[in-house]
């Protein structure tokens, strides 16, 4: 049978269009719309319609998750946000986005022309294209890979390229900083993320994400607490954002390496910021937290974006709440800190899957109950580890250059002297 | 059965193309704006220098950095071929203990405990640490 009738749009739109299609025959499609022998123009047809379907969705989402994320800051902050253009201020985005597109577009002199330009359009591509491996609900997908994610690793990486590519083209002091702390944290995070999904993996011995939510009779979350947190925190780190946004820290770098991009070239990589997230959202929520799947009367795809939304919520909330972390901070704990918890999490589920191959349901419980003590035991130990050493402010020596504000009332023979 | 397979990635290519499509479509348009006269374009000198704080730039492109970057490169080489190695052991591992019972789990945790040891090296050697 063929995967893409499975798709329910999919087969509505292309079964009235190609003619003598067994298969459409088969599910009882009657006449259609093309002659014979144009099946390929109207799976291209179809595709195209699909797609386009698609994109615009995520472009919506994406407008709307700026204003959901606006709004939830300023009820973090105690104040109203954004209100104006629309009810509850929800064209604000749509304003956002038609005043960039008219902004003057100044390139700085010695910057490298081409990859100037190529940067902002290669970062959106990658995380667009994400989207394409997702099921969103039953039937409700563009393509079902049997490699989704290896092919949702091998793309994202794509966009740390364009970062880099952006910062070195500028050819702006502060934007290369930005570009070398975006090679090291990319791919520090890169290998804890890749290493947190083998336990998944394990479990449902498939790399199709349509595979990957079937099989979670319980959802990943708790049967994998640690594979879960590491590919939580490794992919807030891989979108760049609080506490990981070390690659455009403004107190540092100005804007990172945004600095030189102006119009609508500093538009395409603001909306790749919040692509990202939609898109680490979606995937974590495929992954881990049983995708479209949930209980009867609710449409499949409402519950996948009911769970994509407190993700994103939850993202949102470690934005306002963290402050950021310094460069070794975060390698440290890439390195030594969510590396360390994957090794745990592989060798515990390696031993578990030997123990049951291919669990049933009561045995992913009992994986669950097996998890979750190793999981905070293995966190506290990491914790001992890495240790928390608070940053000593060395008062004598550093005073007298620069005097730190104290409690403590002025010596009373600096004050006579004066 | 094969058909199917690269209808897939047919299907794919063409989300490939799209995503390229529309971010070209906006700069493209944003382009045209400059046209009908609703994008300004003046540029003088100064605007054209790099942003650096407000002050000139004295020199191009800077070509000296941390050489710390090059060991998280190294490593990162190291552990990510370990990675390529253990993403298809994982999708066939509930099989294969099925089959061949504790050797499977057996062999990978010898390749494991490789790797471990490298890690601990490098942790010992002090790649891992940033000063």
């Amino acid at each position: 049978m063929d995967t893409f009738l499975e798709n329910s749009l999919f087969r509505n739109i292309y079964c009235n269009l190609a003619s003598a299609s067994e298969n459409c025959a088969a599910r009882g499609y009657g006449d259609a719309l093309l002659p014979d022998g144009l099946q390929w123009l109207a799976f291209t047809l179809t595709g195209v319609a699909i797609i386009g379907l698609v994109v615009n969705a995520i472009l919506m989402g994406v407008l709307g998750f700026i204003w959901f994320e606006r709004r939830v800051f300023a009820r973090f902050q105690n104040r109203v946000g954004p209100n104006r253009w629309g009810p509850f201020g929800l064209l604000t985005p749509v304003a956002d986005a038609i005043k960039t597109m008219f902004k003057e577009d100044v390139a700085p002199e010695d910057s490298d022309r081409f990859l100037y330009n190529l940067a902002p359009v290669l970062m959106v591509v990658p995380l667009l294209v994400v989207f394409a491996v997702i099921p969103f609900g039953i039937g409700t997908f563009v393509a079902d890979l049997n490699v989704g994610i290896l092919f949702i690793l091998a793309v994202t990486t794509m966009s740390g390229l364009a970062i880099v590519m952006a910062a070195w083209a500028s050819g702006n002091r502060l934007s290369i900083f930005s570009g070398l702390r975006a090679v090291a944290l990319l791919i520090s995070y890169e290998i804890p993320m890749a290493l947190s999904i083998l336990g998944v993996l394990m479990i449902s011995g498939s790399l199709a994400l349509g595979r990957i939510v079937e099989s979670q009779n319980v959802p990943f979350i708790l049967v994998q607490p640690m594979g879960f947190l590491v590919f939580f925190l490794a992919s807030l780190a891989e979108m760049n954002r609080t506490p990981f946004d070390l690659t455009e820290a403004e107190s540092e770098l100005a804007a990172g390496y945004l600095n030189d991009y102006s119009s609508m070239k500093f538009g395409l990589f603001f909306l790749a910021e919040f692509m990202a997230a939609l898109a680490g959202a979606a995937v974590i929520t495929t992954l881990f937290l049983s995708g479209w799947r949930g209980w009867e009367p609710v449409p499949s795809q409402v519950w996948f974006f009911l769970k994509m939304g407190g993700v994103l919520f939850v993202i949102i909330w470690i934005r306002f709440t963290w402050p950021r972390l310094r460069i070794d901070q975060m390698l440290a704990f890439a390195w030594k800190g969510l590396f360390e918890l994957t090794l745990v999490n592989l060798t515990l589920a390696a031993i578990l899957i030997a123990v049951w191959p291919q669990p049933t349901t009561t045995q992913l419980w009992m994986m669950a109950a097996i998890n979750w003590p190793v999981f905070f035991a293995s966190i506290w130990i990491i914790g001992k580890v890495m240790g928390v050493r608070p940053h000593q402010i060395d008062r004598t020596a550093m005073g007298a250059l620069y005097p730190v504000a104290t409690d403590e009332p002025a010596p009373a023979s600096e004050a006579s002297e004066q | 059965m094969l058909e199917d397979y690269f209808r897939q990635y047919g299907l794919l290519f063409l989300f490939a193309v799209i995503a390229v499509t529309v971010p070209v479509g906006m700069l493209a348009l944003s382009y045209a704006a400059s046209f009908v006269r609703i994008r300004p374009t003046r540029q003088t000198p100064v605007k054209r220098t790099a942003y650096e704080g407000g002050m000139p730039p004295f020199s191009p492109k800077p070509s000296r950095f941390n050489f710390r970057y090059y060991y998280y490169a190294l490593l990162f080489v190291v552990f990510d071929v370990e990675t390529v190695f253990l993403y298809p052991w994982a999708v066939r591992y509930g099989l294969l203990s099925k089959q061949f019972g504790i050797f499977a789990l057996a062999a990978v945790m010898l390749f494991l405990a490789v790797v471990t040891l490298a890690y601990a090296y490098a942790w010992r050697k002090k790649a891992l640490e940033w000063t």
